[in-house]
């Protein structure tokens, strides 16, 4: 075994003996998501930081792994060498950003409403069990279906189950063409605009919608993404006004990473949606994903907006909590019996519960 | 994981079956419980009949309320219980349990919920694959995974599968395109993984549910994603003279940024065998034939085969044809999707493998089979999803002839060890079932197939759910003399690897 490695067992097993707890952590970039962090004595670090590299990339199978410290960063340059990316545009929060940490939070960026979320494209992976053993689900291949699919499962599971060593991810190819248009419109026709786009082959690849700083009903943008022709016909059917390549490029940048005025609030939540619901009124910052996801100022009652949403049929994540109490949980509840499932899986993965304890939800 | 015991199955002996009838028969009416030999012999295997089981009963329920009644009973009397769609399934997933109940879905095959604004259908788990697509046609929709068996095989088998198609390279498997399923665990209680909103709290149970086959729970629902149907695709048929070539276009195809809506490769044997079978114009005499399908606007469409073309000319294409209608366009699909049908007129039976190998080493794999040929004295013809790796060998024997079965057994496990030397998995979409199970041993090593069980008992701690499928005893790992192949290493370790 790798030093690095062993040096993660011998860490593993002195949590178990010791029954202090370890946070997995990559670059500490993303720490601020999930549920607040026990108090800084409670418990230790396991650093992936220093388990970096790409391991292997082969751009013709459409496959990349790395490890889970590898900054991400360095894994977009080396697909932007070859034409490609990471199709789900994962947030970038600085240059100590890790892959690890990218697929253990499972967020997604602006493209998600097109290309499917962070979780569809992992392909396998290599954990730390609990007992300080390196297992390998899946793999390098796009179709497999030996044995269950531990690598999703662990896709977002904030390290709930153990930390992840190394990834393989499917990548995809830049689209040929990107074009962006602005649209005149407040929140309402704005959602009902991309509802209309959705059952139609248009190739919308993200949306945004704002109110205006000054004032007026809101603005849309909408980006277009594919060959040339495709790109060409949706700008036809959706109208509106094209922006320069350059404000587009920084503008969807500024979305993706996070770094838009729009994210300053805080608190600030993240509420996901059914498509075609409608505005939640007060508080609404930025829709993005065609409506499906609201960012929304803190000002907001938290059991108020969470009962809103939950009748919406969607979900209310605490996504930048600072002011807000930590009785105050981050995820909406869980139902009884779906508890019962992560509480039994977290026991047969985590028996003394050592890996990130309470980062997703108080019961494990 | 450690101090549990390693697998989770079935082993209480006989279970009593009267006093499990009497608590069953008080919520499921008689018509939905079928027991005689005479009426349970067509549950005994699915689409793989080399493993049967005569089940001692089988139960259709008609709603979900009967489906909790049978499981909670189940769990009660400790009755082991096989779930059932419409049993085209190809590794003996749906093959019964001696001593238990099959749970047949097919009767929940309504569509309860189409919606064309916001592209979703909410569907019961028996409703068939290509039903959605029919019902979403007049919207100018459809379901994208597209099974071969598509016009038979149910919702719940391929999300219990996670069954592909030929269009799955761009538009993802069942994992990528269903958003929502509603499950009856063995305790009778109704989860919901998933949910059309995205990225629900929690842990991705919902994929991790997808390809469980059968063993985590029953879907009752199933909600899926729909999209808009291009406004055209056309494919390009390409002959090549050696199958290293044609593997070579489409590794050029990829290279050069195109994800083509279809990418099938079919070797000279599987050319020759279904072309007296659909007449579709096939090449007899290319070594490997090439499909490749591009859909969108008739412009992206038109722009994307000139392409397409030129690489595989440059890669030494010896005849390349355009479809010119969407008659022609099927036609030169219907050889590739009759494969099964075509091989089962040339042979009495024929055995369709299912491995995934990292397509780089495909030249290499072929000729491994060729060689297999040899050393087991059969025949095997190659059809493969090429864009992702996804190889079905199909062996043909004579179940008649003494000896023959146990020899295709052998040849199509020597082909499975071989795709796991070469990096990639025992199987691609067909899953594991008890078909595969002895390779298991081979894929993964004992704390890997430890971590499988651990899941399994989160979901199911009395081990009633389909049991003995897929994660093979340690037991039965002796006995097969058969230890983990190192995936880990690299079949050429030595070349660069980007
Ligand atoms: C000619 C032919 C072509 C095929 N082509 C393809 C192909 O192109 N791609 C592909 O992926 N597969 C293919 N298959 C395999 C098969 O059709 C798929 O695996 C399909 O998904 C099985 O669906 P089914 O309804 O028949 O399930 P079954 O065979 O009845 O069951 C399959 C498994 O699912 C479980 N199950 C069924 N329903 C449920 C439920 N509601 N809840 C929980 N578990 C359930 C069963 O226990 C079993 O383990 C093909 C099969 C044939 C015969």
């Amino acid at each position: 075994m790798d030093a690095t490695l062993s040096n993660f067992s011998e860490q593993v097993a002195r949590a178990r003996a010791t029954g202090r707890p370890l946070v997995v952590r990559g670059g500490g970039t993303r720490l601020f998501y999930g549920s607040p962090l026990p108090p800084e004595d409670s418990f230790d670090w396991l650093d992936m930081s220093g388990y970096s590299g790409v391991v292997h990339y082969e751009p013709t199978e459409l496959v990349l792994t790395a490890r889970a410290g590898t900054p991400l960063a360095e894994i977009e340059t080396l697909l932007a060498s070859r034409g490609q990316m990471l199709a789900f545009e994962p947030p970038r929060f600085g240059p100590a950003d890790t892959f690890g940490g990218c697929v253990a939070t499972g967020l997604s960026g602006p493209r998600r409403m097109a290309s499917g979320p962070l979780s569809d494209f992992v392909l396998g992976c290599r954990l730390l069990n609990a007992d300080g053993k390196v297992l390998h689900f899946g793999g390098e291949v796009m179709k497999n279906v030996a044995g269950y699919d531990v690598s999703r499962l662990l896709a977002g599971s904030l390290g709930a189950l153990g930390p992840l060593l190394e990834i393989s991810i499917k990548v995809a190819p830049r689209p040929r063409c990107e074009a962006t248009c602005m649209l005149d419109l407040d929140e309402q026709s704005a959602l009902a605009a991309c509802l209309d786009w959705r059952a139609k082959p248009i190739p919308v690849s993200a949306t945004a919608w704002m109110t205006d700083p000054n004032g007026a009903g809101g603005r849309l943008s909408v980006r277009l993404s594919g060959n040339e022709s495709a790109v060409r016909d949706g700008m036809s059917a959706i109208g509106g006004e094209r922006l320069a390549e350059a404000d587009a490029g920084a503008f969807w940048r500024n979305l993706r990473d996070q770094t838009h005025d729009a994210f300053r609030a805080r608190p600030l939540w993240r509420v996901t949606l059914p498509a075609g619901a409608p505005p939640l009124a007060q508080g609404t910052l930025l829709d993005e994903w065609g409506g499906s996801l609201r960012w929304l100022d803190g000002a907001t009652d938290a059991a108020a907006l969470r009962a809103r949403v939950r009748a919406m049929g969607g979900f209310a994540c605490l996504y930048r909590r600072d002011g807000i109490p930590d009785e105050v949980p981050t995820f909406d509840p869980l139902a009884p019996a779906l508890l019962e499932i992560h509480q039994r899986l977290k026991r047969e993965f985590d028996p003394d519960a050592i890996f990130n304890r309470g980062r997703t939800y108080p019961e494990f | 994981m450690d101090a549990l015991p390693a697998v989770n199955e079935h082993r209480g002996g006989t279970p009593d079956l009267a006093a499990f009838m009497d608590q069953v028969r008080r919520d499921v009416p008689a018509h939905c419980i079928l027991t005689g030999a005479d009426q349970t012999r067509a549950y005994e295997c699915d689409g793989l009949p080399l493993y049967r089981e005569l089940p001692r009963l089988v139960f259709l329920p008609e709603n979900e309320a009967q489906v909790v009644a049978v499981l909670k009973a189940c769990r009660d009397h400790r009755v082991p219980v096989v779930p059932r769609g419409a049993g085209t399934g190809l590794s003996g997933g749906a093959m019964p349990h001696a001593e238990g109940a099959v749970v047949s879905l097919a009767k929940l095959n309504r569509i309860l919920r189409l919606d064309p604004r916001r592209c979703t259908a909410v569907v019961g788990p028996g409703v068939r694959n290509l039903a959605i697509s029919e019902a979403a046609a007049a919207y100018g929709l459809y379901y994208a995974p597209d099974p071969s068996s598509q016009i038979a095989c149910s919702i719940g088998g391929n999300v219990a599968e996670n069954a592909g198609g030929v269009h799955c390279l761009k538009y993802g498997q069942t994992v990528h395109n269903v958003l929502r399923v509603r499950v009856v665990t063995i305790d009778g209680e109704i989860v919901e993984l998933g949910s059309e909103a995205p990225d629900a709290p929690g842990l991705n149970l919902l994929q991790a549910f997808i390809g469980s086959e059968g063993m985590l729970g029953l879907a009752t629902e199933v909600t899926v994603r729909l999209i808009p149907r291009p406004r055209s695709a056309r494919v390009v048929m390409a002959s090549f003279p050696s199958v290293e070539l044609a593997g070579e276009a489409v590794t050029r195809i990829i290279a050069d940024g195109i994800i083509p809506a279809g990418l099938e490769l079919m070797d000279r044997r599987a050319v020759n065998m279904v072309e007296p079978f659909v007449h579709a114009d096939y090449d007899l005499d290319a070594e490997a034939i090439l499909l490749c399908e591009s859909d969108g606007t008739p412009e992206e469409v038109a722009e994307e085969i000139v392409r397409v073309e030129a690489l595989m000319r440059e890669v030494g294409a010896t005849r390349l044809q355009v479809s010119a209608s969407e008659e022609e366009r099927l036609k030169f699909w219907a050889g590739r999707k009759n494969a099964f049908p075509a091989a089962g007129r040339i042979s009495p039976d024929f055995y369709c493998m299912d491995g995934t190998i990292p397509r780089r080493h495909l030249g290499a794999v072929l000729g491994e089979i060729a060689d297999m040929e040899r050393q087991f004295g059969m025949r095997c013809s190659n059809v493969f999803h090429a864009g992702d790796g996804n190889l079905h060998p199909l062996i043909l024997y004579d179940a008649n002839r003494p000896g023959e079965v146990e020899r295709a057994e052998a040849f199509g496990a020597a082909i499975l060890e071989l795709c796991i030397r070469m990096g990639g998995t025992i199987t691609g979409e067909h899953g594991v079932g008890i078909e595969k199970i002895n390779q298991m041993c081979a894929q993964f090593t004992r704390e890997e197939l430890d971590a499988f069980s651990a899941v399994k008992r989160a979901f199911d701690p009395h081990g009633l759910l389909n049991p003995l499928k897929v994660i093979p005893t340690l037991a039965r790992c002796a006995e097969h003399g058969k230890m983990h192949v190192h995936r880990g290493e690299m079949p050429f370790p030595d070349l660069p690897r980007f």
